[in-house]
């Protein structure tokens, strides 16, 4: 087992509580709308070769919530501030749904903080075609089973299996609550994010999605592509917002390929 | 006593099992609405306000929803407004005006103006934050509902007090040129009456601007619970709360004969009647809960539906068949729920001599200085619905408006609320009566 752990940094006065663990290169790791899930059997995979920064999102219960956040584009300057100030730059990110969101808002203001930009899944387009599922509109129970295309697989049941603790549930009414924040209208996009995209160049993008996603759909996809033609593309069949646990072994396939590039 | 009529105006023409099949009210799909129908009862409704007024009552209540058959009032405002024009007498009650999903103040100001300024000063406005469902209906962010509810009623009492022009700039609202040229009446402004379901935040926000909180027929044991945090609020604010800080509004039917009200009443339960309004997923968005209450919810024993284990999202990913639903057999438990509301005093139906000892032991316990009377639900008859007002009127209001006297309930007209000074440090007076509780079986 790699070792990981939990510190606070500071980032503007604010005590932001960051995940350590892994060895070699920074990547810095950006979780989706429900939070940091813990340490998972990719993270594990991946350990050996890369030091993975995962900063845990303000009001997601853990790092204190920021009064002046509004919108997943200031979430994305104060991330910016972290690295700046932790000088990271430039580092491999990867974003997950809306953590991708959060992301691509980053490369959009200053593609040279990234060396490798890759979004799961992500969110921050208007889908080309279809819509972002409105997981604020179901019950947890229901935004979770739509992350994945198959609830029996192992680690699905590891993260979300057990009765739900009272903590656990105010964790997820505190993700849910500070993703209404941000993302509540326009539902998890931001017009202007494509048309600031398309004037990233050179900064190699994978874009990674899992066939049936419940939750992002393919146009958002398509949408990405649009603003960053350069960008790769990566489906994988049988799988759905949850590339990473639903096929771990092909998602750090892709993952340690392309970041060797 | 203030006595005032209240009905949600509930579309009468949509089938039970549109209701059951969608296992609430909201979001049941718009294709069942019926336009002649719909004139036909906007009009009814409004002739139904002003028969009130002939009757003698102090005020009739309106309220609005969105997206919901349970009420048909969209746009209570121009409801108020007609009636603000048609009737001469009676106070029109607001309970209240969404802020939060109206986003719009300004506009909120001067159409409230308006109405106070046509019926001559009988406006009397009500704030809510609009149901959880409204949140999704009218795309207002829920995270943000507590500070847009605040923010717009603070804007609204200074457009309507501080003269204009003058500019805006606040969180969630901005405005370049605040000078309405529609001011309420009444000085300041028209008084406030806020509604609520428990929460304890807004009981405090009541107490703490002296508004008069109404319970929306709250379950007695909790509603004392409340009314207390209210009086402690207030002696923190140097204020005696009374009858005249406290409404309650009470689903009420009433016909000549026993059998006749029992059955007819039950269109309070109609399509699982106030439990049904929406499903939970949309009845409680994320952040529309204050950290606090969803704290108390996390630690709800036996997990809330909130909960997950793996067997509720198994069996919630098999999603369940609703044409496999024996509807009949959730009518009959609806049904069956109907006699247990009634025993907790939570609906009242009968005849004039059977429901006002029920009513005097609800002003015994709660002491309000309001009391309105919510119509019934379902698909019951304009006739038999005004039979019910009439009886309320001649031989139900007389009763308890003696009562209301003989035990001491001022309203706020007679007593302003906030008027009877306390120190911080003396004993307040008890707000409620709970002995009646313990025979009620509801301790």
């Amino acid at each position: 087992m790699a070792r990981w752990g939990e510190e606070i940094i500071q980032v503007g006065g604010t005590d932001l509580v960051l995940v350590r663990g892994g060895s070699g290169p920074p990547v810095l790791i950006l979780h989706d709308e429900l939070g940091y899930t813990g340490w998972m059997q990719w993270n594990e995979a991946l350990a050996a070769e890369r030091q993975m920064l995962i900063p845990l999102q303000p009001g997601f219960g853990k790092t204190p919530r920021l009064e002046w956040l509004r919108s997943y584009r200031d979430l994305a300057g104060f991330y910016a501030r972290m690295l700046r100030e932790l000088r990271l730059t430039p580092i491999d990110v990867i974003g997950f749904s809306a953590g991708g969101f959060v992301a691509a808002e980053m490369a959009a203001a200053d593609p040279q903080m990234f060396q490798h930009l890759i979004l799961v899944a992500p969110m921050g387009l208007k889908p080309t075609t279809g819509e972002i599922f409105d997981f604020l509109a179901v019950t947890i129970r229901s935004h979770l089973l739509a992350t994945v295309a198959n609830p029996e697989i192992p680690e699905f049941g590891q993260i979300y299996g057990g009765e739900m603790t009272p903590e656990q549930f105010e964790r997820f009414e505190d993700a849910r609550t500070e993703t209404a924040r941000l993302g509540w209208e326009p539902f998890m996009y931001n017009p202007s994010l494509g048309y600031l995209l398309e004037g990233v160049q050179d900064l190699p993008t994978l874009l990674v999605w899992g066939q049936e996603d419940g939750v992002v759909p393919r146009g958002c996809i398509t949408a990405y592509q649009k603003a960053i033609p350069a960008a790769q593309v990566a489906e994988i069949p049988g799988v759905g917002h949850r590339p990473e646990i639903e096929n771990g072994a092909e998602f750090v396939r892709l993952l340690k390929t392309f970041l060797a590039s | 006593m203030q006595i005032a009529h209240f009905t949600e105006r509930p579309v009468r023409w949509l089938p039970e099992d549109e209701i059951l099949k969608n296992r609430a009210y909201f979001a049941v799909s718009n294709r069942f609405f019926d336009a002649e129908q719909a004139a036909d009862d906007y009009n009814y409704y409004l002739d139904e306000a002003c028969y009130c007024e002939e009757l003698g009552f102090d005020g009739v209540a309106l309220n609005e929803h969105h997206g919901n058959p349970f009420c048909m009032g969209n746009v209570m405002n121009v409801e108020a407004a007609i009636l603000a024009r048609t009737t001469s007498r009676v106070k029109i009650i607001l309970i209240g005006n969404p802020l939060p999903v109206i986003k719009h103040p300004l506009r909120m100001a001067e159409e409230l103006a308006t109405i106070d300024l046509i019926s001559r000063g009988r406006l009397i406005t009500g704030w809510v934050r609009g149901a959880g469902s409204e949140q999704f209906f009218n795309n207002a962010n829920p995270a943000y509902n507590r500070e847009m509810f605040n923010e717009a009623h603070d804007f609204i009492i200074q457009a309507w007090t501080r003269p204009g022009p003058w500019r805006y700039e606040g969180k969630h609202f901005h405005y370049r040129h605040v000078n309405p040229w529609a001011l309420p009446y009444q000085k300041p402004h028209p008084p406030m009456w806020i509604p609520g379901v428990l929460s304890p935040e807004t009981v405090r926000w009541c107490a703490e601007h002296r508004y008069p909180y109404i319970g929306l027929g709250t379950a007695l044991g909790p509603t004392c619970d409340l009314w207390d945090i209210y009086a402690e609020e207030a002696q923190q604010h140097g204020y005696q709360a009374g009858p005249e800080n406290f409404g309650y509004l009470i689903p009420t039917f009433v016909a000549e004969t026993e059998d006749k009200a029992q059955e007819l009443g039950k269109g309070f339960v109609f399509g699982g009647g106030q439990n049904a309004f929406s499903r939970p997923e949309h009845t409680l968005p994320p952040g529309y809960n204050s950290k606090a209450a969803i704290q108390r919810l996390a630690k709800q024993p036996g997990g809330s539906w909130l909960g997950v284990n793996r067997a509720k999202l198994m069996q919630a990913r098999s999603g369940g068949n609703p044409d496999g639903v024996d509807y009949e057999a959730v009518r009959q438990k609806l049904y069956a729920g109907y006699e247990r509301v009634q025993q907790n005093l939570q609906v009242i139906v009968g005849t004039p001599r059977t429901v006002i000892p029920k009513i005097k032991t609800l002003l015994q316990v709660l002491r309000p200085g309001i009391f309105i009377f919510f119509n019934v639900q379902g698909q019951v008859s304009n006739a038999d619905r005004l039979t019910s007002i009439r009886l309320m009127a001649e031989e139900v209001s007389p009763a308890i408006r003696e009562y209301a006297k003989e035990i001491d309930l001022p309203d706020p007209y007679e007593r302003p609320p906030g008027s009877v000074k306390v120190q911080a440090e003396t004993q307040r007076l008890p707000v409620v009566d709970r002995d009646p509780l313990a025979a009620l079986g509801l301790v």
